[in-house]
């Protein structure tokens, strides 16, 4: 896949001798240093990552982390001090500004953290700013500003003015602005940074629902981890002005780089990181035809088991407990047959079902299923793998899945 | 021990030199071009103010007044116009409101383009702040000699002077309403490839125009003020009525005239006020200021935002 937007080693350095500053850099000096010497503010240092069409990226940071210095160098809001940033393999960190307002009237969009909206304008007017600074005429204009509004669902406020609306409605609108150029890239300041928690769940949601229509090529900034590991395929956490780690969700949460990532993560909801597929171990099943119950049972004492899928052919049959099938043998004098104690009541889930929609059927203390669409055993999730998968010690999941094998 | 006792700078004959030497000599022609488009506005409002009668002159200011200051000011209008046409002064009055319009119209057309270079460039704002701290505070008599040594005496001189005096509220406060639009906004129009002048007429000026309006409306009031200076080398109106009444001692004649400017100044005060004030929330284009004075368009008070949950 090509990458739609690549930077290569950009550093912004904000004083009077860049030049300088980068000199120092390359000499091994830090940041500190650098301020304390010259007075001069290491903005961004040597940052390097590639977007691919149609995918969202996040930039995670901490104030001062220099995220949104980063994206205002995206569309060349901020113009670095080396390093080249190349958007379909044109480089804007050395463009003219002739070719910086073509690739903003037509390439790249932003919505910005406190909406950025025009008081003195109409909603449709704001969301038509872009195309009237492209020079499209009135009608036009309005017909794409009102179909922008209507995917965002604000048509209706299509003529009232920026002060009559909420926070998340006229972050929407910001959100409609952006798109009614047709942008290809859409880069987002931590919108929903000034929205209160419920609204900002809500256009996350609708983000992605838009998403997967438009397929936009996304870089989002934020500072909330959580938000990050919802929205994002990929993560780049700064620090200081350095890409301290970039990969996916999971990788940042099970494997971080260096102490700051590990700090910056603790505190996540690892149930929303997560997936079945991730804690799942081997089925191991028994069949329901051809296995018996002693099978069944000596099968759960070499896995250490207390619980165990019976397929009927490809297809799930049931679960058998230890304890069933020991109370069955007891109590009969016959051999206790696997039908007898199945367990058709089973609790499944899909491979990519996050780990906090597992913590319902886990309680009832039964293995979940988890199963393809055609209802076919992939993996077996023990209750105690999603509880060890939720705890900060990596080395406790692990144990359990040596256990569970 | 000083330094006069080592210099002495002959400072005056320096500038008498410069002035009546130099300048005047050299420069007289384009002077008395400048005077040109000057004495047209001027002769243009004048002519056109003395041809309409005086009830429909007040009509048109009492209504005027109504939409943008309310009915308050509307009534003082009419009582006032009334007052001063039986006091005898409304040809008077008349010459002095084309003047003051002339004027101002002036230090529009001159003052805002300056203050919005002066608004986009730091270099040009160290160049123009300190000249315009000259021109207001250095006593407007001094400028006065030069100014009819290149101009002559008369009206346009006269408001040539007025102009100089005026100027520096427009300016200043058009640097100011353009930069202190909220940098967001103007971020947010160049992140969109907007053009410098695409930024300024649908996002600078338009949130600037109520700190403009209000840069006019100080303009205004110094013109004002410049009545009866200006009076003395030549203009007319309501300024040489007080001039005159001064130097026969006719007390009631210059109180006349004092009133009549009084008048005229609360009226016209109020009504630039209220054209800065109906800008107030959300700031309008020029051609919405406009709009709004033959019709209402639903502003909202400051402070009532009604918003949607």
């Amino acid at each position: 896949m090509t990458a739609k937007l690549t930077v290569e080693n950009v550093y912004k350095i904000f004083g009077n001798d860049p030049a300088g500053a980068l000199e120092r850099l390359r000499r091994g000096q830090t940041k500190e240093e650098i301020f304390e010497e010259t007075g001069q503010t290491v903005g961004v240092q040597d940052a390097s990552f590639s977007v691919e069409e149609g995918r969202i990226f996040v930039i995670m940071g901490l104030s001062g982390s220099g995220k949104s210095t980063m994206v205002r160098m995206l569309n060349g809001l901020i113009e670095p001090s080396a390093g080249r940033i190349l958007i379909d393999g044109e480089d804007i960190a050395s463009a003219s500004r002739e070719t910086l307002r073509r690739i903003r009237r037509e390439k790249i969009a932003m919505v910005f953290q406190h909406f950025a909206l025009f008081p003195h304008k109409t909603i449709a007017e704001n969301a038509a700013y872009g195309l009237k600074v492209k020079g499209l005429a009135a009608p036009e204009r309005r017909r794409r500003a009102l179909e922008a509004l209507e995917q965002v669902g604000l048509s209706a406020w299509a003529d009232s003015f920026p002060s009559e609306l909420s926070g998340g409605m006229q972050q929407r609108v910001g959100l409609a602005r952006g798109l009614a150029t047709d942008p290809q890239i859409l880069l987002m300041d931590e919108p929903f940074g000034a929205l209160d928690p419920l609204i900002r769940k809500q256009m996350q949601e609708e983000l992605l629902v838009l998403q997967r229509t438009l397929k936009k090529t996304i870089i989002f900034i934020t500072h909330d981890l959580n938000e990050a590991l919802m929205l994002g395929e990929r993560i780049a956490i700064m620090k200081d002005g350095r890409l301290v780690q970039v990969g996916t969700a999971e990788e940042i949460v099970s494997t971080p780089a260096d102490d700051y990532v590990a700090a910056f993560v603790a505190d996540i909801d690892r149930g929303r990181v997560f997936t079945a597929g991730t804690v799942a171990g081997d089925p191991a099943a028994v069949q329901l035809q051809s296995d018996s119950a002693e099978d069944a049972i000596r099968n759960m004492e070499e896995l250490n088991r207390n619980a165990l899928y019976v397929l009927d052919g490809e297809e799930i049959a049931g679960v058998v407990t230890y304890q069933d099938l020991a109370a069955a043998g007891r109590n009969g004098a016959d051999e206790p047959e696997l039908a007898q104690v199945l367990i058709t009541d089973y609790p499944t889930a899909p491979p990519d079902a996050q780990l906090a929609e597992l913590y319902g059927p886990a309680s009832a203390g039964l293995p979940i299923a988890v199963t393809d669409a055609e209802n076919r055993l992939l993996g077996v999730v023990e209750p105690e793998a999603v509880f060890a998968q939720l705890s900060s010690e990596a080395s406790a999941a692990d144990a359990t899945e040596q256990a569970a094998r | 021990m000083s330094p006069s006792d080592f210099f002495v700078i002959p400072f005056d004959d320096w500038v008498n030199v410069l002035v009546r030497d130099w300048l005047v000599p050299n420069f007289r022609p384009l002077f008395r071009a400048l005077q040109v488009p000057v004495t047209m506005v001027l002769n243009g409002l004048e002519d056109f103010l003395a041809f309409v009668p005086m009830p429909l002159t007040t009509l048109a200011f009492a209504l005027l007044a109504w939409k943008t200051a309310g009915r308050g000011i509307a009534i003082f209008t009419v009582l006032g116009f009334a007052f001063i046409d039986m006091i005898g002064l409304w040809p008077q009055t008349m010459t002095t409101l084309s003047m003051i319009v002339t004027s101002v119209f002036f230090c529009a057309l001159i003052g805002v383009p300056l203050g919005i270079v002066a608004a986009r460039s730091n270099i040009v704002w160290k160049v123009v702040r300190p000249i315009l701290d000259v021109m207001q505070t250095i006593p407007s008599f001094v400028y006065l000699v030069p100014i009819v040594m290149l101009f002559g005496v008369g009206m346009a001189p006269g408001i040539i002077a007025t102009v100089v005096f005026a100027l520096p509220p427009i300016v200043r406060l058009t640097n100011l309403g353009i930069r202190n639009v909220r940098a967001d906004l103007v971020e947010a129009a160049e992140a969109f490839g907007s053009t410098a002048w695409q930024m300024l007429v649908e996002v600078q000026l338009p949130l600037a125009m109520r700190t403009i309006m209000a840069g006019l409306n100080q303009t205004l009031m110094l013109a004002l003020s410049m009545v009866v200076i200006a009076a003395l080398i030549g203009a007319g109106g309501l300024g040489l009525v007080v001039n005159t009444g001064l130097g026969r001692l006719d007390v009631g004649g210059a109180t006349a005239g004092g009133v009549g400017i009084v008048i005229l100044a609360i009226v016209l005060d109020r009504i630039t006020q209220g054209l800065a004030e109906r800008n107030a929330v959300t700031g309008f284009s020029l051609r919405q200021v406009l709009m709004n004075l033959v019709g209402f368009k639903g502003t909202q008070p400051v402070g009532d935002t009604g918003k949607a949950a």
